[in-house]
């Protein structure tokens, strides 16, 4: 389309240019500061001479973090959690998916099983007998008390039946007369064609685990099975040094209590914004996929 | 030929009628003076009591209030501002500034409210925050965003739109791209300018999608959003932040009043699931919304 521009026009774009660009930096900006803090040195940090630059650059809060017992025991927290959490999340998500995405016809109690998972979108039972349930199964402060709870994420399951409903049907048909059944259907033919869903949901559902803290909060009885984001909510958020032994007061001194902070905040973070080239390419198709409905 | 289906959902069946089905269940201790130590079958049963108890408390109508007015003005915000970005981002003709834009905007939405909260609590802090930096050098008083109850539901609903509003955006620019685009055409020829194109077809085209999500928004108006404030309010600020989610949180794993938590939790539930399916019918009925 050629446009030709009006004056008023050229004003509007102009202005349009600077909003936005003054939006997407205000959005990062905080970010950036933090990031700044981290590399800075202690009394810099404190006097509040940092800006969006480190002031007197320094590793030590990096070194004092990356030293820490603690901090390192919930990191492999968190991995085993991703790791455990991911199997179990994508093969229950596809295994849930498949039935789910066949016609009334040929699945008569799909519309039965469906409402029975959605239904759990809709009404839940709390925090409390949330806690005893998982209490009572003897899960409580063992890794599968921050993935059985959440075993069937169903947003991503619809998000994949979805996907499912949009592949031919006669793919389906020809394996059928080639005399596959159900089981070799879904896994030489739907799980290999679903590789950009499939790559989307492995995607949220990766972030899920990292980012999730509270769960870990109440489900572990032990501080020492904390997964990072929980460890983080303690140090961060709660900043409670009162357990805290004199000699890491004293440690505490040199390396401030906010440059600390703000290194422990990047590091949380640091894996999210890893991925986020890959994760920002595939959701866009990810909500594109999802929403392929007949 | 059916059984290998029936088989497949099976695991994930079984994990979802004990996890989630066993809670749902569980809530009967909501009208029980529960006990762990003798369990669901043995705690004495107190009708209505633990409902009573929670409504004579002086703090429950604040905390039901401070919910509902935290959710309706984030939904407010946050609905006008992704419409408001999506549109301008649709004038842009510059297909990389779009990209690099949209690449920033969406970045808070995947990071946690840990790592927000940590951020907002360092900028927002009174002494060394730079915020506060700020409003000292252009000549304004310091101050305490996160401890005072004036500013503590504006920093709520800024914060949610600031991780937000990016990802929301997506929606609405695909729905201004699916407008058919010989209406703007037939709209030039008539004469019409840019600004009448955006008010006479770009909005009323986005209309069913605004419609749509606000729906599906009311249906979600009791979660004031857990993670954020949990990790944002401090007792200075329970009068005005102390939300339905908080407060539950605090009366049954802070006071272990189990009972009376569930009974809290399971009002907020009850109402929710109202809430939610009407908002559900109402986006399919009007809108033909399918959730699968």
């Amino acid at each position: 389309m050629v446009e030709r521009y009006s004056m008023s026009r050229k004003i509007f774009v102009g202005f349009n240019y600077s909003i936005l660009t003054i939006l997407a930096i205000l959005c990062l900006l905080p970010l950036i500061h933090v990031l700044a803090v981290s590399f800075s040195s202690s009394s810099a940090a404190s006097a509040g001479y940092v800006k969006l630059w480190p002031v007197e650059f320094t590793l030590d809060s990096y070194k004092y973090v990356l030293g820490k017992e603690e901090f390192f025991r919930s990191i492999m927290m968190t991995i085993r959690r991703v790791s455990v959490g991911l199997v179990v999340n994508m093969v229950l998500t596809i295994l849930v998916a498949y039935p789910l995405s066949k016609e009334v016809e040929k699945f008569r109690w799909r519309t039965i099983y469906a409402w029975v998972f959605v239904f759990t979108m809709l009404f839940n039972g709390g925090l409390i007998p949330l806690y005893m349930t998982i209490r009572y199964t003897g899960i409580l402060d063992t890794v599968w008390a921050l993935v059985l709870p959440q075993a069937v994420p169903i947003f991503n399951m619809i998000l994949l039946l979805n996907f499912f409903r949009g592949l031919p049907k006669e793919l389906e048909e020809a394996a059928f007369m080639d005399g596959a059944g159900h089981w070799k259907t879904l896994w030489k033919i739907f799980v290999p064609l679903s590789a950009p869903a499939l790559a989307t949901v492995t995607l949220f559902t990766m972030v899920n685990h990292w980012n999730s803290w509270f769960d870990g909060l109440i489900f572990m009885n032990s501080p020492k099975n904390y997964p990072l984001q929980s460890y983080l909510q303690t140090v961060v958020i709660q900043h409670n040094f009162t357990s805290a032994s004199l000699e890491s007061i004293a440690e505490l001194q040199k390396i401030s209590d906010r440059t600390f902070k703000s290194a422990q905040i990047f590091l949380g973070a640091l894996p999210i914004l890893l991925v986020y080239p890959f994760l920002q390419r595939f959701f866009m198709k990810g909500i594109v996929l999802g929403s392929v409905k007949e | 030929m059916q059984l290998p289906l029936h088989l497949m959902i099976l695991p994930g069946l079984l994990l979802i009628l004990v996890y989630s089905y066993g809670p749902m269940f569980g809530t009967i201790i909501a009208f029980q003076d529960f006990n762990p130590a003798r369990g669901i079958i043995d705690s004495e049963w107190n009708g209505f009591d633990n409902f009573r108890y929670v409504m004579a408390l002086p703090d429950t109508m604040q905390v039901i209030w401070n919910t509902l007015v935290i959710a309706v003005g984030k939904i407010i915000v946050g609905l006008i501002v992704p419409i408001v970005v999506a549109l301008l981002l649709n004038e842009v003709r510059k297909e990389y500034f779009k990209r690099t834009v949209q690449t920033m905007i969406y970045l808070p939405h995947f990071l946690s409210w840990i790592i927000l909260g940590g951020v907002l609590i360092d900028i927002l802090s009174p002494t060394y925050g730079i915020v506060n930096q700020f409003l000292k050098w252009i000549g304004l008083e310091s101050i305490y965003f996160l401890g005072s109850n004036s500013w503590f539901r504006p920093m709520l609903v800024m914060s949610d739109v600031w991780k937000e509003f990016g990802f929301n955006t997506i929606v609405y620019l695909a729905a201004l791209t699916s407008i058919n685009p010989t209406l703007y055409e037939a709209a030039v020829i008539d004469g019409a300018n840019r600004w009448k194109q955006t008010l006479h077809i770009t909005l009323p085209g986005m209309a069913p999608i605004i419609i749509l999500t606000t729906t599906l928004a009311l249906g979600r108006v009791l979660d004031a959003g857990f993670d954020q404030v949990f990790n944002l309010y401090s007792p200075q600020v329970y009068e005005t932040g102390d939300i339905i989610d908080t407060f539950v949180y605090r009366l049954g794993i802070v006071d272990a009043q189990y009972g009376v938590a569930t009974a809290v939790g399971l009002f907020k539930s009850v109402v929710a699931l109202i809430l939610l399916s009407t908002s559900y019918f109402l986006a399919y009925r009007f809108a033909n919304y399918r959730i699968f």
